[in-house]
């Protein structure tokens, strides 16, 4: 097992890389009290060993039923998600997942290195090993002096921190974020997906990232999922062919940013206007997070 | 909580509601329970039968709602009741009038809550049952020895609960309400009081069943007559499935009036978004 | 106002009203003729020549382990029963409507009819208080298992925390404030039936003893006994205050914090 913060980059962009995580034919219908509700229809997709993935769509897209299906949290009602050739039953050992509230995914009742090192005690890992992961985590994600706080007296930036903190420790092959970043105010965001994108050049990790926000899943990914409203479909994987060295001044107003932003944000509305397929029997969602 | 900490509405369990909020250990309403209800009939019918139990001990059911129906009809049971019932009654209406007048006194004027507060964690937790000596030698076998419990035990119980009521009180309404120049009287009718009641509808609900308790007991320890009195007597007689019957009697009367807080907590508490755990009673 | 000043003065603000309501007690009683309430200190002097004496050991011993060990069992019964419903729907539904009833019995009723089963001893005082202690603790924390945080569970389930880990990392503590509500309702049901399970055939025992001396009109004696009680059930209050400042340190904390974002 590499050192998950010194770890060299393997990456090279444009070369093109193995699957590491099929997603194959997902759907997913809720049922219960007398109606059904199809979040998820007909998914496939795949992500490459080291690719950075953002899967964009209109609120109440499933996006959320998407990610835990992939997670292993949710089964799905059809199809099949497949990790580094298994077909995911349960939580995968080699995958971790950053939810969105991060006041709510984080033991209270335990310090920050309490959270972080929780996951790997479940590993069995000796305790040095378990202590050099958990500096070298909270030291990537700058939080080096905050170990023995609990998450509660830090600020909602610090405590996603945390979290990805305690993925990083984790050393997964596959980082799932759902929404992380919808709750934390501009800047703090700013810092944290610029975090992200050096979090995985260090790391070599396989990230995909779920937000509804265009402009984020433009500039962090290198490939963008657009999904339809619910019952979801896919109606475009788009390949962001931005430079890789990407930052918030430049890249944000490079003409190109402009132009994929634009598309993506095109591809948005329409899909609000034609969801994919026959009407939502479900009531309509009440109010959007963003 | 901040908005960050409400359940992601995207996620179609939640929009769907499809999953049922969560909600209280609250009284049956399944058709489980029922069936949970009358499978435990069945067994303290059946084992004492099957002489798994000793039947001396353990009467089968029958036995003890023969014996209950027999208890209803003498005048001696309803005289207990009414006994029972004016003990609780009586002394919850004393401990409600007292602990809220005092709690919401004490709770606004801050010099009178700091003075106070050392003395209420004494006198708190002394256990009522350590004055049945002085209520007997007091008043003898009279309502009163029973009321001195009832009191003392529900009043302490709600006091503690209108004073966390009142602190909770929230600081920018506290301001408010200072530059808008309200007055004592409106701080106390628009601020305090809406406040303070989620936790005074709980005081009340603790202090219901504590009071309950001690109007038993002060039967049952022979300060006073009332249903306590009369499981006493049967048990020294023998009469086996009559103490049990009178036991399931004081439970019934027991689940009726906590059915009758609850709903009483939730008819005055329908505005309030979030019924308070009670943490902190 | 430096630190000690200000030490000085809570300690003033504290013991300002009890000092001032013993000294009037002290001083009104002094001269007392009423043969029910003889001078404070009377009572006082009587105080330790009753409780410090072999009667520490032959009464108030046996009195305080019996509460310990049912107050013990209580919990562990009730927390372990308490787990097992909350995580189970189906067996939660079918138990209950049993249980709110069996909670709602007044705990001492039960008294005549379980020393029926298990005699007057030790271990039947004992059993009086588990089983009226059990209820609150074993409700609680059906309530507090109930309410685990989705999120967190997911949490939980995505880094493989499961079986006893997930038990012991996620579903104890976050049903802890909760579990240690319920016991501090058990805590004084316990020292109720402490008391009153002594009133029913006993030879020895702090309530025992306290009513021995009322029937025997041993006033100073018995006012004595009314303030062990009052002390016992103070320091057991002050113990148990300790341990949940201890134990859900995390818990008000992350409320104030709540509090102070709202």
């Amino acid at each position: 097992m590499s050192d998950p913060v010194a770890a060299p980059s393997t990456r090279q962009p444009g070369q093109p890389r193995t699957a590491l995580l099929d997603v194959d034919r997902v759907q997913k219908t809720y049922t219960g009290q007398g109606r059904t509700v199809e979040a998820v229809r007909n998914l496939t997709f795949s992500v490459g060993d080291g690719e950075l993935v953002c899967i964009v769509g209109p609120s109440g897209a499933g996006k959320t039923t998407l990610l835990k299906v992939i997670a292993g949290l949710l089964e799905p009602t059809s199809g099949t998600v497949t990790l580094d050739g298994t077909a995911v039953t349960g939580p995968p050992p080699s995958m971790a997942v950053v939810f969105q509230e991060y006041g709510r995914s984080l033991f209270p009742w335990m310090t920050v290195e309490g959270n972080v090192e929780l996951p790997l005690k479940q590993k069995k890992m000796g305790k040095e090993r378990r202590a050099e992961l958990v500096r070298d985590a909270l030291e990537a994600v700058g939080l080096a002096d905050a170990h023995s706080a609990y998450p509660w007296q830090l600020s909602g930036g610090m405590q996603q921190r945390v979290a990805i903190a305690r993925a990083v420790a984790y050393q997964p092959k596959v980082l799932l974020m759902d929404e992380p970043f919808a709750a934390v105010d501009a800047q703090t965001r700013a810092d944290l997906e610029d975090l992200i994108r050096s979090l995985w050049h260090r790391l070599g990790v396989t990230i995909l990232f779920v937000t509804h926000d265009i402009d984020e899943s433009v500039y962090l990914g290198e490939r963008v999922l657009v999904l339809s409203s619910s019952p979801t479909v896919i109606m475009e994987d788009l390949a962001i062919d931005l430079p890789d060295e990407r930052n918030q001044l430049d890249t944000r107003s490079s003409p190109r940013f402009a132009e994929l932003r634009h598309h993506v944000y095109e591809q948005i509305q329409l899909a609000k206007h034609r969801r994919g397929g026959e009407p939502v029997t479900g009531p309509a969602p009440a109010g959007s997070p963003t | 909580m901040t908005t960050t900490d409400v359940p992601a509405l995207d996620t179609p369990d939640a929009r769907a509601g499809l999953v049922p909020a969560r909600r209280r250990f609250a009284p049956p309403s399944s058709a489980l329970g029922l069936v949970g209800l009358a499978g435990f009939a069945v067994l303290i019918e059946v084992l004492p039968r099957t002489g798994l139990v000793p039947r001396d001990y353990f009467p089968p059911l029958s036995a003890m709602v023969t014996a209950m129906v027999d208890e209803v009809q003498t005048q001696g049971f309803w005289d207990a009741l009414t006994e029972t019932l004016m003990g609780w009654g009586i002394g919850l209406g004393i401990a409600l009038v007292a602990g809220i007048s005092l709690g919401l006194l004490l709770g606004s004027v801050e010099v009178l809550r700091r003075y106070t507060a050392s003395t209420i964690e004494f006198l708190r937790p002394v256990p009522s049952v350590a004055l049945i000596p002085l209520a007997v030698l007091l008043f003898g076998f009279q309502l009163q020895s029973t009321l001195l419990l009832v009191v003392y035990a529900a009043f302490w119980q709600v006091l503690i609960q209108v004073l966390y009521g009142v602190q909770d009180v929230d600081p920018v309404a506290r301001e408010t309400a200072r530059s808008y120049q309200l007055g004592p009287v409106a701080r106390l009718r628009y601020l305090i009081w809406p406040t303070a009641l989620p936790y005074v509808m709980t005081g009340v609900r603790l202090a219901a069943a504590v009071a309950l308790i001690l109007a038993v007991t002060a039967g049952l320890v022979g300060v006073g007559r009332g249903l306590g009195a009369e499981i006493a007597v049967a048990q020294s007689s023998g009469a086996v499935p009559l103490v049990y019957g009178l036991v399931i009697t004081t439970g019934l009367i027991g689940v009726v009036i906590n059915l009758l807080a609850r709903a009483l907590e939730r008819r005055t508490l329908s505005w309030h978004s979030s019924m308070r755990a009670d943490i902190g009673g | 106002m430096s630190t000690v000043a200000r030490w000085a003065r809570s300690l003033f603000v504290a013991l300002a009203l009890p000092v001032v309501l013993i000294a009037l007690w002290w001083v009104l009683s002094a001269d007392s003729k009423n043969y029910y309430s003889p001078p404070l200190q009377t009572i006082v002097t009587t105080f330790g020549e009753v409780w410090f004496s072999e009667r520490l050991r032959d009464d108030v011993l046996p009195s305080v382990t019996r509460l310990v060990l049912g107050y013990t069992g209580a919990v562990v019964l009730g927390v372990g029963a308490g787990v097992l419903l909350g995580a189970n729907r189906t067996l939660r539904r079918l138990t209950e409507p049993v249980l709110e009833f069996f909670r709602a019995i007044p705990p001492p009723a039960l008294i005549p009819i379980l020393f029926l089963f298990a005699g007057i001893g030790d271990t039947a005082k004992i059993i009086v208080i588990v089983f009226g202690a059990v209820w609150p603790v074993l409700l609680n924390t059906v309530e507090g298992v109930r309410a685990v945080d989705e999120v967190l569970s997911d949490t939980s389930r995505s880094y493989g925390i499961s079986g006893w880990a997930r038990l012991r990392r996620l579903v104890l503590p976050s049903a802890s404030p909760q579990i240690i509500a319920g016991m501090r309702q058990a805590l004084s049901i316990s020292i109720i039936l402490m008391v009153i399970s002594e009133l029913f055939g006993s030879f020895n025992g702090l309530g025992f003893t306290i009513i021995q001396f009322q029937r025997s009109f041993a006033i100073p004696e018995m006012w004595s006994g009314i303030l062990l009680l009052g002390i016992l059930g103070f320091v057991l209050s002050l113990l148990f205050a300790l341990f949940e400042r201890r134990s859900l340190r995390w818990y008000h904390g992350l409320r104030r914090s709540q509090r102070g974002e709202k």
